[in-house]
């Protein structure tokens, strides 16, 4: 991983033109990716780019990206941290179908306060988190299987918790979440703004993150320097129970109600690519939420770019396949590298 | 020797068999036994198709053998095998998949059983079964372009959302509503995205629709394939600031219950039963069959059409 990260350092320092430091950064070439796509997408439908204010909130498809990048985010988030400690989390789908539905179910059969049935649905995902942990730290279980007991079995938890049917509910304050607006933006931007931010400051100006990065790098290293490696094992799975219960919360306020067969679903996925658009390795030792937080805005403008474009429906899997392709070439450095090495043997030609 | 031995034993079989057939009927006084071989439980229409038919056959005085499968093709097989041997008069199969039916098929069909397929077919050769009952997909399409041609005097541009790419409700769907807008020339698909049969696909795609098409005014209908995403569509229009239902049309296909609740709010303006009551029509067929004439190999038992004059009363009776 150290080396990867040096040789790409390497090759980046080639091109000169851009300050250094900036080009050095994790979420330069994510970011990159990301202001290149939105321009073709502006490009190939106008209307992309242009952002007005309907009824004293902001609309329009970029706004669009955002609000509908907010759960995948959230839920990205949680898997770059449990990637970094060299696991992962195939459950999100299922945490999130089944926040959704203990939400849903509360909703539409309790007189709960709205506060005690949030609290429920996030503590739904500490639970699922818990499982899991305790499953990988505690018991030593490969992340991918343990995990991968939750994905199946979580879903069918949410259709016994919903009785097999889309419960639907109605709410001010829940229907707010899903698509109400505070000072002209989303309020589910703002909610996985606020937790995207909170976990940011925790891992980065306290010793949290570098403990996590540790861990992913060398577990049995980490635990000789004193480092409890297990209880912060079990602490990422625990946070990425959390973002997803959270992301849950915010799909089942979106349509209110709760689709236990569809919420969520290959959301694990989307959130594993981000995590590596933003460049991390899947070996662990290292995550950057800020660039994952781009990667999931790549993947979503991707989506909601060709929407607007009118591509048939058969097409759009793979022309995303193909651009998210792109983006990988343009972040491995050995392409890079290859590349650098073909330009220069052009000038010479020149 | 051996031969009539085995010709006794096959004798008091059968007249033991004759005898507890008999003792059955006078107990139940049941007209036929039929076994019926059930995908699951996955969604709220199987539930009603099972409820449906299991009616039906009560109404009749039918003794229904019923068998969950639980999503597993072995566990139909295994409920057909038993059924062939409890010797029923007729077997209603329901199948998760297309292929892998030819062997427990030609058992049936050596033992004499009828076998109608329920709601799907199967890849198999068309003399293995007695038939399908099923709803024509291709036929709701077409319905639903019917209505919309009625409702705007062949005049509308419609944004359609399609089911799952590939699906065969999505591909038929498709299909039957370009077939009637094939013959107005001013009714149009101007824009068709795959919503995946959910509600926040149909969402997120009529979102997308609304901003291509200058905040949807220049959009007169939407077309969904399923109602769920129909669902989607009328949130996505409300909180664009239209009035769905008023401003832009809504018509789906699949007459679950809350899109009742939807039109008797006056969200969304028809739909189109995918038809669960299909227990009658396959009882029909497997009687038909018995008394030695001919059953065409795909029965269409199509829905209604249902628009909000009665969407509150439906609601009431679906929802209870």
């Amino acid at each position: 991983m150290t080396s990867l990260h040096t040789q790409s350092e390497a090759s980046v320092q080639h091109r000169q033109g851009l300050p250094r430091a900036l080009m050095q950064r994790q979420w330069f070439a994510p970011l990159g990716a990301l202001l290149l796509i939105i321009l073709c997408m502006g490009v190939v439908s106008p209307d992309f780019l242009s952002i007005r204010v309907v009824d004293g909130h902001l609309y329009g498809s970029l706004i669009d990206v955002v609000h509908r990048g907010s759960s995948a985010a959230l839920v990205a988030v949680g898997m770059a941290i449990v990637i970094g400690t060299r696991g992962i989390d195939l459950s999100v789908g299922s945490v999130i179908a089944i926040s959704g539905a203990v939400m849903a179910v509360l909703i539409s059969e309790t007189e709960l306060p709205p506060w005690l049935i949030i609290l429920a649905a996030v503590g739904s995902g500490v639970l699922c988190g818990l499982w899991n942990g305790v499953l990988v730290a505690y018991l030593e279980i490969q992340p991918i299987i343990s995990t991968l007991i939750l994905m199946v079995a979580g879903r069918g938890i949410a259709q016994m918790i919903t009785g097999g049917q889309i419960v639907t509910f109605h709410g001010e304050f829940f229907e707010a979440i899903g698509s109400g607006y505070l000072l002209g933006i989303p309020w589910r931007v703002l909610i996985a703004a606020a937790v995207i931010l909170a976990l940011w400051l925790t891992m980065r100006k306290t010793a949290l993150g570098l403990f996590i990065e540790a861990v992913g790098g060398n577990a049995r290293a980490s635990r000789l320097a004193g480092i409890d490696s297990r209880g912060i094992t079990l602490l990422a799975y625990v946070i990425s129970g959390v973002c997803s219960a959270v992301a849950g919360i915010i799909i089942a306020a979106d349509i209110r109600g709760a689709d236990a067969n569809n919420a969520g679903l290959w959301l694990e996925l989307d959130a594993i690519l981000a995590v590596v658009l933003g460049g991390a390795a899947l070996m662990g030792g290292r995550f950057y939420l800020g660039a994952t937080v781009i990667g999931v805005l790549i993947i979503q403008s991707l989506t909601t770019g060709i929407l607007l474009s009118g591509l048939p429906s058969q097409y759009t899997l793979v022309v995303k396949a193909g651009v998210v392709l792109l983006v990988l070439l343009m972040q491995a450095p050995e392409f890079r590298r290859s590349m650098a090495a073909v330009l220069r043997r052009r000038q010479h030609e020149d | 020797m051996s031969y009539s031995m085995k010709h006794l034993k096959t004798r008091v079989c059968s007249t033991l068999a004759m005898a507890v057939a008999l003792g059955l009927s006078a107990t139940a006084q049941a007209e036929m036994l039929i076994g019926f071989s059930q995908i699951g439980s996955e969604s709220g229409w199987r539930t009603s198709e099972t409820a449906s038919i299991k009616a039906e056959a009560e109404r009749r005085g039918i003794d229904l053998k019923f068998s969950d499968a639980q999503q597993k093709q072995e566990n139909q097989i295994k409920a057909v095998r038993s059924f062939i041997a409890q010797g029923v008069d007729g077997i209603l199969l329901a199948p998760v998949v297309e292929t892998g039916w030819d062997q427990v098929l030609k058992e049936a069909k050596g033992a004499g059983i009828p076998v109608v397929l329920i709601d799907r077919g199967v890849d198999a050769d068309e003399s293995l079964y007695l038939t399908k009952v099923a709803s024509d997909f291709v036929q709701e399409g077409a319905l639903a372009a019917a209505w919309l041609a009625a409702e705007t005097n062949g005049v509308c541009d419609v944004v359609e959302l399609q089911g799952t790419v590939g699906s065969s409700a999505a591909n038929d769907r498709k299909e039957g509503f370009e077939s009637v807008i094939g013959n107005f020339p001013s009714l149009s698909i101007i824009r068709s995205q795959s919503g995946n049969f959910t509600r926040s696909g149909g969402k997120e795609v009529m979102e997308s629709f609304l901003k291509a098409e200058n905040g949807g005014k220049s959009i007169c209908a939407v077309y969904a394939h399923n109602d769920d995403m129909a669902l989607g569509a009328v949130q996505a229009i409300k909180e664009a600031g239209l009035k769905p239902g008023e401003d832009i049309l809504v018509v789906s296909i699949d007459a679950v219950p809350d899109i009742f609740k939807a039109m008797a709010d006056g969200d969304t303006n028809a739909t189109i039963e995918l038809n669960p009551h299909l227990g009658g029509p396959a009882f029909d067929a497997i009687k038909t069959a018995k008394s030695g004439r001919e059953v065409p190999k795909w029965i269409k038992a199509n829905g209604p059409l249902y628009l909000p004059d009665t969407a509150a009363e439906e609601y009431k009776k679906r929802s209870s």
